[in-house]
């Protein structure tokens, strides 16, 4: 166990390695100097050659790159154009609204879509499970930016239930942020409800049908039982994969959402990046996401180590 | 002398499938008597394990008795048709007093408990012991279907066992509680020959211990020379003969029963006769003829055969469904 976490821990490393060599070759590849690219068409010839001694890019490559991997595994991913402040600072400060949103997102769609997936297998080809299919399979083919809209023109602006959107001013009380955030995480929790939903009625089926759950039956236990401890447990790894990859995805990914609800997290910050042509921040952003995919990763394959014994590695 | 422990009569299951009605238990009926083993033999999809599982209450959603009865004696005594008992009552009944082993070894056990967790929870459904009681009967049993190392083996997981072992793990969680009635649906069938014997021994050592009933499942006529007491005979979801062991050897006279016998190969039997496999195949549930189902492959059918046959007594307890019976003895056994 511990051996296989520090194998583990070897490959991070290494997956980290080369997401920041990328990183690095990425500016380096757009045609041009990277220094008038960044500063756009405007800029005086001095502003670009202050700005190539300044991100050291008059250095050669082999050197930039060594002193570019050293500062990012100190932590320093360089400073930002636009905001003239360190990047790690700069993704600090979105960070917040970005990892509740997620997780709140994540714990809505769980909240939905695991009583229902469980009941619809256990009730394959029933009404309610028909339904439920359907119903996944609507939420999933809508576009978030859609159901963002609906909902925040319904129960936002019509109903007033929560605010229209924002993250409060500087000096919002942390709960009032989190309040913020309860509309646009209903969205995602709907739209990543229906891949947890399928995955785990499909996950239960194939487990319900398996002998052991018929022994578990004949031992006179109530259906109860029989589904939430016997095939449940069983049927946790698959969920626990799509559940990682749900979260590893609405970090990444809740661009859309941020942008409807006007959200300061990750994503509203990398789409104004790439805009402004901020590339330290792109930099920065991509290795934090990839390194968080990794570490994703890394807890859900130890979750199949709690749950399944048999699983070796 | 008490009367049987388990008496099925005229039991019919069907099964919908696919928007059709299917009848898959057309006319089950026989006895079980008081610390015996009956064994219940048939070809392939005969209906066997739908038998089983009726009496379990444990059909598939599927599926649903249709007709006939299942008398069970409690041990209390009292005699009660598991076709009507409420689902609450059956589960009482269901591991405690009629317990059940099933045909496959590897995937039996929940592979995600530990062996103790497994035989431990029959005693937590049906036992109030605490839990360091519990434990300890749990290694009692163990123990007692000879399993090595049984303490340390409370433990382990499914995987960490081999076949044979997991068979008389599976053992020792149908008889923890002490049942009456044992269904073993070919306990031994997934087991290689060593192995197997083994098992047989074992059931039959516990059950001269514990005194139970086993309905023994199995379509192996070697396997039924050894254990049974009696034997019951299926054809296409019916009972076409039961008899004690020694007379359905002695004097098979269902022409399927000649036919089973004669197509494997048995203990005195001379060196290079040939053994004859039945001619045909059972037919499809949706296409049983009116008659007796054996009929079509039958050498001695006429038209007598057409009509529905049932069960009649020739006499102490030997039983047949057939209008042309086989008379002479069989030699070599
Ligand atoms: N859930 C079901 N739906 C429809 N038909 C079924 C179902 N379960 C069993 N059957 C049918 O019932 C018949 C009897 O099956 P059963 O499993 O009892 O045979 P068996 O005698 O146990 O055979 P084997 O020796 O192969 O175990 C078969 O024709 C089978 O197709
Ligand atoms: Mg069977």
């Amino acid at each position: 166990m511990a051996r296989y976490i520090f194998k583990r821990l070897i490959g991070m490393m290494i997956v980290i390695f080369i997401v920041l060599t990328i990183a690095f070759i990425i500016v380096r590849l757009a045609p041009g100097d990277p220094a008038a690219l960044m500063l756009g068409p405007d800029a005086s010839a001095e502003d670009a050659a202050a700005l190539r001694q300044q991100l050291g890019l008059d250095r050669p490559i082999m050197v930039q790159y060594l002193s570019f991997v050293g500062n990012a595994l100190q932590g320093n991913l360089g400073e930002s154009l636009f905001f003239n402040q360190p990047v790690t600072q700069v993704l600090a400060g979105r960070a917040e609204p970005t990892i509740f949103l997620s997780l709140f997102s994540l714990l809505i769609a769980l909240v939905i879509a695991t009583p229902i997936g469980i009941y619809a297998a256990y009730r394959r080809g029933s009404f309610l499970d028909q339904a439920a299919i359907t119903t996944a399979m609507l939420a999933a083919s809508i576009p978030s930016f859609w159901t963002g809209l609906m909902l925040q023109r319904y129960l936002a602006t019509d109903l007033g239930w929560f605010p229209v959107s924002g993250y409060g001013g500087p000096d919002t009380g942390f709960l009032e942020r989190m309040r913020y955030l309860l509309l646009p995480s209903i969205v995602l929790g709907i739209v990543n409800s229906a891949l947890i939903l399928r995955f785990t009625r499909a996950s239960m089926l194939d487990i319900l049908g398996e002998d052991y759950i018929r022994t578990a039956r004949s031992k006179g236990m109530g259906e109860r039982r029989v589904v939430l401890r016997h095939a449940l447990k069983n049927a946790a790894i698959p969920i626990i994969t799509v559940v990682g990859l749900t979260f590893a995805l609405l970090v990444s990914g809740a661009v859309v959402t941020e942008r409807v609800f006007n959200i300061p997290g990750m994503g509203n910050l990398v789409v104004s990046a790439v805009l402004r042509r901020d590339y330290p921040v792109i930099q920065g952003a991509l290795i934090v996401v990839a390194s968080l995919y990794v570490l994703i990763n890394l807890l859900t394959d130890l979750l199949y180590l709690v749950v399944d014994k048999r699983v070796k590695y | 002398m008490t009367g049987p422990v388990l008496d099925v009569s005229n039991l019919q299951v069907t099964f919908r499938a696919r928007g059709r009605s299917v009848t898959a238990l057309r006319d089950v009926s026989f006895t079980l008597h008081p610390g015996k083993t009956l064994a219940l033999v048939g070809e392939s999809g005969s209906g066997k394990s739908v038998s089983s599982l009726a009496i379990m209450g444990l059909l598939p959603k599927n599926g649903a008795v249709a007709g006939g009865e299942i008398r069970y004696r409690r041990p209390d005594g009292k005699v009660s048709d598991l076709t009507t008992l409420p689902e609450r009552e059956m589960r009482k009944l269901r591991g405690s007093s009629i317990a059940m082993i099933f045909q496959e070894p590897m995937s039996l056990l929940n592979p995600l408990f530990t062996i103790g967790d497994q035989i431990g929870e029959m005693l937590l459904l049906h036992d109030p012991l605490d839990a360091q009681a519990r434990r300890k009967r749990v290694l009692e049993m163990l123990e007692l279907v000879e399993i090595p190392a049984a303490a340390s083996r409370l433990d382990n997981y499914p995987h960490e066992l081999s076949g044979g072992m997991r068979q008389r793990v599976m053992i020792a969680l149908a008889l923890v509680c002490n049942p009456t009635l044992l269904i073993a649906d070919e306990p031994t069938t997934a087991l290689d020959v060593t192995i197997q014997a083994q098992i047989l021994d074992l059931m039959r050592r516990l059950q001269k211990e514990m005194g139970m009933s086993i309905l023994f499942i199995t379509h192996d006529m070697g396997v039924v020379a050894e254990v049974a007491d009696d034997v019951a005979v299926m054809y296409a979801g019916a009972i076409v003969e039961q008899a004690a062991v020694d007379t359905l050897f002695a004097r098979p006279s269902h022409p399927y029963t000649r036919g089973l016998l004669g197509s494997i190969p048995m203990p005195g039997r001379p060196e290079g006769e040939r053994l004859v496999p039945i001619p045909g195949t059972v037919p499809p549930l949706h296409a049983m003829p009116p008659g007796c189902a054996f009929a079509p492959r039958c050498k001695r059918a006429d038209h007598a055969c057409e009509h529905p046959v049932t069960l009649s007594e020739l006499g102490q307890g030997h039983r047949i469904a057939c209008f042309h019976p086989v008379s002479q003895e069989v030699e070599h056994v």
